[in-house]
């Protein structure tokens, strides 16, 4: 067992390489599903009703109490208990672990970004919220107008740093037979002993990984709160 | 057919009664003033024409339109129903005294966002009106900046020109240049003049005594959720009949004159 | 919950050798104390960290950023299972040829655990501690040296207790998120709570009933320290005035 660079380099960080559309497929479809439920649930969770907020409540509660990593044995192995094997022969894709991993994620995520968005839609300033009903604007077009975009600027810096854990989450989607880009460098591991070049070069990839969807949610932040930056910054 | 009728308005908030019964009413083409120390009910009776708060009780007609309210157990109201309240909202164009300007829009934006997603105009058309709103209120090369890059003044003027876009019947003004440093207040209030001129209807909630006996076509002095004195500003400040409305003026008007000298 | 047998599954949950109660509780108490003894080496490294990255030092500095940069890139699994499959082996090693131990040491996954947990909240904390150090007036510190207090006293009398005050409730979340990270462990064989509740899983095919269990044993750890930290955050904050 020693520390091979150029086996890593050769053997371990291309295998890795193609996993990395799997990791980056887990991340994008449980950004995108997570942070849309997660409007619903905060919405519900401010709402007055009892028959709204309780659920939600408890909802986040569950997502942000319990470890990520029982949340997805509980998907893949209850809800894949669950299914009749009718079902797989019809769906023959359920299968396979990916999807179980997006579902355990999209609703964490959910949870996590539910309850960063509440926060946010109580720091939107009253009075635009006031004018935008003196104007005559339904609650639907205040809150999809005025208060959901507002919102979203105030929480940016919160959600970038949620995206990135969620990108370190996918790592879990290993444990329920993902080949994600640590399901293959333990795959590597297991068959050739090798523990530095595989779990070094996992550890390479992922803070490449980081590094880049740093910049892009940077730039995504620059790009959306435009209305806070200096004049010079800005075009004509 | 009168613009805007209000008859026997309450307003309490918990134990504090803000609006003991307030009745007014205005024509086409006036300008009145609201004035009174704070606390007297100015900006409230203000809040509950376009039902930003509820009245308790009393009844509220724009154009000639009832607004229709339910009376609750606890003493309070609600509307009956909030699409006809969205109408008669999109009809009173509100002025803020902090602005309330959509950050997250640019000037331009702020004006067409409630022509187009209230009124339905097509987008073309509510650019138009807009940038033409914009040049009237003197902040045309800034359609494309965004809130936080303006002075209040400006700020206060795209509200107005936000305001007019939706050409309302009644423009309502709560206090528009009290949130403004001291030299800002000339051109807000240079605005609010050229829109009296052109006769808009106009309830003005202002601090500004002397603008108010110069634009208004009738002044109503509020005392205590009460209406102390009314009449034409020439008559309400040359010659108060109340004691009340008469220690306010000496008091306000000599802040006045402090502040200019 | 899908019961095949007519009795309900909460029966299996007895104690002893027919019921999973027992094995529970168990990996309870390792779930509590892993996390507790990866947290106390965590505000260790933490306390250590802060100071590194606040140090005037550049070369202290660059080894406080690149740590908790570096923890904070990577996955806690991959961190976990780096710690257990490469580290514990090269320190295995170490440790044998520097004649400090036998020739058949060899290091616990349990030992491992609190280990790389320890290892990676101290870089959690080391942020946590240093937001709480920066919250500090300067002016207070300024006024201790002004006094004549030496630098030891100055840090145990002045820093020390408001550094604390200003970080218990990030120091709160990294608890609650220890607990949490604590179940990743299982991945390399040490047992606790989990590790109970796959076992039971997997021996009785209950998998919803008994992973519903080990999440509730989890939530219930959760909320008996959002309520602990609630009070201590109270005591805490006696005599300060909140704005």
């Amino acid at each position: 067992m020693i520390f091979d660079i150029p086996y890593m380099v050769t053997i371990v960080l291309p295998a890795l390489l193609y996993a990395v559309p799997t990791s980056l497929l887990l991340l994008a479809s449980s950004a995108i599903i997570g942070n849309i439920l997660a409007v619903p649930v905060a919405a519900a969770r401010l709402s007055r009703n009892p028959l709204l907020w309780m659920p939600a409540y408890v909802f986040i509660l569950l997502m942000r109490g319990t470890p990520l990593l029982v949340q997805i044995y509980l998907v893949y192995y209850g809800l894949g208990q669950a299914l009749t094997p009718e079902i797989m022969r019809e769906f023959p894709f359920l299968r396979d672990g990916i999807w179980y991993a997006i579902f355990a994620l999209s609703i964490n995520t959910a949870g996590y970004s539910g309850e960063i968005l509440r926060g946010a839609i109580l720091a939107v300033p009253h009075g635009e919220i006031e004018a935008a009903r003196a104007f005559g604007m339904s609650r639907w077009v205040v809150f999809h107008r005025v208060t959901l975009p507002r919102a979203i600027r105030i929480c940016l810096p919160a959600m970038s740093s949620e995206m990135i854990l969620l990108l370190k989450a996918t790592a879990l989607a290993s444990t329920v037979t993902v080949y994600e880009v640590l399901g293959v460098a333990q795959a590597i591991r297991i068959e050739t002993y090798r523990v530095y070049d595989t779990l070094i070069g996992a550890a390479i990839v992922y803070i490449a990984m980081v590094f880049l969807l740093t910049r892009v949610l940077n730039r995504i932040e620059r790009y959306l709160n435009k209305d806070r930056q200096a004049m010079s910054a800005q075009a004509a | 057919m009168k613009a805007l009728v209000v008859e026997d308005v309450h307003k309490r908030f918990l134990d504090l009664e803000v609006l003991k019964g307030v009745s007014m009413s205005a024509n086409e083409g006036d300008v009145i003033a609201l004035i009174g120390a704070s606390g007297s009910g100015k900006s409230t009776l203000l809040r509950c024409i376009n039902l930003l708060e509820t009245p308790d009780s009393g009844r509220v007609y724009v154009s000639g339109e009832l607004i229709r309210m339910r009376g609750l157990r606890n003493g309070h109201a609600v509307p009956e129903d909030q699409r006809q309240v969205d109408r008669i909202r999109s009809r009173l164009g509100m002025v803020f005294q902090s602005f309330n300007l959509w950050s997250h829009m640019t000037v331009l934006e702020n004006v067409i966002e409630a022509p187009i997603h209230v009124l339905k105009l097509p987008r073309a058309e509510a650019v138009a009106r807009g940038e033409a709103l914009l040049a009237k209120v003197g902040i045309a090369e800034k359609r494309g900046h965004y809130p936080s890059h303006l002075s209040g003044g400006q700020q206060q003027r795209c509200a107005i020109a936000r305001a007019l876009a939706m050409e309302p019947q009644v423009m309502l003004f709560d206090e528009p240049t009290s949130a403004l440093d001291p030299e800002l207040v000339g051109e807000v209030l240079r605005v609010i003049r050229q829109l009296a001129e052109e006769g808009r209807t106009m309830l003005l909630v202002t601090h500004e005594m002397a603008f108010a006996r110069e634009v208004a076509s009738s002044v109503i002095f509020l005392h205590a959720g009460r209406i102390e004195e009314e009449g034409p500003p020439g008559q309400l400040f040359g010659a108060p009949r109340s004691e009340r409305c008469r220690q306010f003026l000496a008091s306000h008007l000599g802040e006045a004159r402090r502040v200019k000298a | 919950m899908a019961s095949k047998s007519d009795h309900s599954l909460w029966l299996d949950m007895a104690w002893g050798a027919e019921g999973w109660g027992d094995e529970f509780a168990y990996g309870l108490a390792l779930t509590v104390q892993i996390s507790l003894a990866g947290y106390a080496i965590g505000l260790a490294l933490g306390l250590l960290g802060a100071f590194a990255k606040l140090s005037g030092r550049p070369w202290l500095r660059f080894i406080g950023d690149s740590y908790t940069t570096t923890i904070r890139a990577l996955p806690e699994l991959l961190l976990i299972l780096l710690f257990y499959y490469a580290g514990t082996s090269a320190l295995e090693k170490l440790l044998v040829h520097a004649g400090v131990a036998s020739e058949d040491l060899q290091i616990s996954p349990f030992v491992a655990a609190i280990a790389s947990l320890g290892l990676i909240y101290g870089a959690y904390l080391a942020d946590v501690l240093r937001g709480g150090i920066q919250a500090i007036p300067p002016g207070q510190i300024e006024a201790a040296r002004a006094y004549g207090m030496h630098a030891p006293l100055r840090f145990r009398r002045i820093v020390f207790p408001q550094m604390i005050r200003y970080a218990i409730p990030g120091m709160g979340n990294q608890w609650l998120n220890i607990t949490k990270d604590s179940a990743l462990v299982s991945v390399i064989g040490a047992y606790e709570l989990l590790s109970a509740g796959r076992g039971a899983a997997t021996f009785t095919k209950e998998y919803i009933f008994y992973y519903s269990v080990t999440a509730l044993g989890f939530l219930g750890l959760t909320i008996v320290s959002m309520v602990v930290f609630v009070r201590i955050e109270r005591r805490a904050n006696r005599g300060v005035r909140r704005a």
